[in-house]
């Protein structure tokens, strides 16, 4: 049986680029190293996809022919004062470009999913700068990790296997027979405690309490995993320590490291709820490292503060730089939401939330991003490419999106094209198409094409070359 | 009718992910997400069970989920809710200038809701997303 191999994972920003994929008479039979979110994606991918264009008349969706579709789209961002172009995260860089002309020329705002994710981390990189590296570097290197605000374990499966803690690098062994044995103590205990729990017929062991104690693990000379987080998550589990933080508190608790990191002393007990004395042992590991790395996640950028915990991270790693090296990297979501950012910059000199309205790009988050656009109710049209906001964008921005005209080009049927005008069935880039797509750490690798896809689907970018061309026509025409 | 104060996140699991890859509108991804993770001793406080259906309310809305115990207890008053149209119903859209609306932290009170339905996916496009 046919096996490709090689295969990078359009699923997440690990985009693991190991995957065997076993294909027989067009259809994907079995995925090799993929976690259960990959394996999901190459097996069930043909679930719920559409395959005909869609066009909505009398308040129902009803196929159409594809030129039909790429006129009445070409009409709707015509007519539109001022359409947004959003999602561009999971397609390819090539379909990136050809949106960033079309919202040139329709003079519309083009807006990736960045806008939701980590476009606070891009807005404090921008003036703070970042101290960062390729996931190679730290696979080989690093020995002090931190996920901070993220939990890798659900968003990233293999993020802790391929290039931090659970990987075998040059220079830093894997910490994998640690976590075994230690997970093999925490299962025993487990079990005890139920025994003593059921002779006893209460739970008393039961107490809502940390330990902030560090152990000896943390103080010995080798890989070490710390997770930081408002909840212990399953990342937390396979952690050498979890430093639990009160909510909304992230931006307090980076600044007390950053003092510590300075030596100057801290006049209160506890900081986010976490005793100093803790705060100063893990401050010692963090300046006794070799090489330390932050891994943060949207525990930073979602929560009170925003942009300035980013801040306070990013001027973390750089004071650490005054006593060790350190460097840090946001777990981008996407497999191509960096691609996106990449493109959009070498495209117009900004990574998300592009205003063409003046015939020129204009970038001001808070005003020319998307949600913020959609809650203004400012849009009269919209654009949505391989993305999802009904399902992911807050209430109000979701209601003002779908009351105007909505063109969607996905391959799978989503909240999103239900409630479009028109839906385009489009192909699945990394699985029926090639393409190009850029890891967290901005390398780029190629996604590749391991099936045939339907003979009426196209690429995303091939659909939206029509769409560009069919703008083009009917507006030299109407002149 | 008891209500707790809690602190709302939302956020990605592994059941979500494998479950917007069997299709936005399978009942997996609806198991998978119209659910909200609580710690034990909250729940006992609430005065239900597990797998109970229970109200979230914000300042931005409301949604009926159903109730699991937390796998990462303890977290008391912490509630998380997996990225999805439920969790949507009740995030707070400010951007506070960034373009990031806050999807984590936000105040909530969650109550019991045992004669109330988890809307379905359709149902949920229906009620809150219909156009005039």
């Amino acid at each position: 049986m046919p096996v490709v191999s090689q295969v990078t994972c359009p699923v997440c920003g690990s985009f693991c680029d190991d995957i065997e994929v076993v294909v027989k008479n067009n259809i994907i039979t079995d995925v090799r190293n993929a976690c259960a979110v990959g394996a999901a994606k190459f097996l069930d991918y043909t679930n719920h996809r559409s395959v005909k264009p869609l066009v909505r008349k009398n308040d129902e969706l009803v196929e159409a022919s594809l030129d039909e579709a790429i006129r009445k789209s070409a009409e709707i961002l015509i007519d539109a004062t001022y359409p947004i172009l959003y999602g561009w995260s999971s397609t390819s860089c090539e379909a990136i470009r050809v949106g960033l002309e079309l919202a040139e020329e329709v003079g519309g705002v083009i807006d990736n999913t960045t806008t939701i994710c980590h476009g606070p981390s891009i807005l404090s990189i921008q003036d703070v700068g970042i101290a960062s590296c390729t996931l190679g570097q730290l696979r080989h290197r690093a020995d002090l990790i931190f996920y901070w605000g993220c939990n890798p374990w659900s968003s990233h499966p293999r993020h802790v296997e391929r290039y931090t803690t659970f990987s075998n690098g040059r220079f830093q062994k894997s910490a994998w027979r640690a976590h075994v044995s230690r997970l093999g103590g925490i299962l025993s205990r487990k079990r005890l405690r139920r025994a003593i729990n059921l002779v006893l017929r209460r739970d008393v062991f039961a107490t809502s309490e940390i330990s902030r104690e560090l152990p000896y693990a943390m103080f010995q000379k080798k890989r070490k995993m710390v997770v930081v987080d408002v909840r212990k998550t399953h990342s937390a589990d396979g952690a050498d320590y979890f430093l639990q933080v009160e909510p909304n508190k992230d931006y307090e608790l980076l600044q007390a490291f950053r003092m510590l990191i300075a030596d100057e002393e801290l006049d209160i007990d506890r900081v986010a709820g976490v005793p100093v004395e803790t705060l100063d042992e893990i401050a010692d590991v963090m300046i006794g490292c070799e090489l330390g790395v932050i891994f943060f996640g949207q525990g930073l950028t979602m929560t009170e503060g925003k942009l300035r915990n980013v801040d306070a991270a990013l001027s973390l790693v750089r004071d650490l730089n005054q006593r060790t090296k350190f460097l840090i990297m946001p777990m981008r979501g996407h497999f191509n939401v960096t691609g996106a950012d990449i493109v959009f910059t070498w495209q117009t000199g900004y990574p998300f939330a592009v205003d063409f309205s003046q015939g020129y790009p204009q970038y001001n988050p808070g005003e020319t991003s998307v949600i913020d656009i959609l809650c203004r109710d400012e849009t009269d049209a919209a654009l949505v490419v391989a993305s999802d906001p009904v399902a992911h964008f807050p209430k109000k921005a979701a209601q003002n999106l779908v009351k105007n005209p909505l063109i969607v080009i996905d391959p799978q049927t989503t909240p999103t094209s239900l409630m479009a005008d028109v839906v385009f069935p489009s192909t699945f880039v990394g699985i029926e198409t090639e393409g190009t797509a850029y890891r967290m750490d901005h390398v780029p690798l190629p996604l590749k094409k391991v099936v045939e896809p339907p003979s009426n689907c196209l690429p995303d970018v091939e659909i939206l070359q029509r769409i560009l061309h069919e703008v083009r026509r009917l507006r030299s025409k109407r002149k | 009718m008891p209500k707790l104060k809690v602190s709302l996140l939302t956020g990605r699991t592994v059941d979500q992910g494998v479950g917007k890859e069997h299709g936005k509108l399978s009942e997996e991804y609806q198991e998978s997400v119209a659910i909200c993770h609580m710690d034990p001793e909250d729940i006992k406080s609430l005065g239900i069970r597990e797998n109970k259906n229970v109200r979230i309310i914000t300042n931005f809305g409301s949604v009926v989920v159903r109730l699991v115990k937390s796998p990462t207890a303890p977290h008391p008053k912490v509630v998380f809710i997996p990225y999805g149209p439920w969790a949507s119903l009740v995030m707070n859209p400010k951007t506070h200038g960034t373009g990031m609306p806050s999807l984590k932290g936000i105040p909530a009170e969650i109550e019991p809701a045992l004669e109330e339905r988890v809307p379905s996916m359709l149902n949920l496009l229906e009620e809150h997303y219909k156009r005039e």
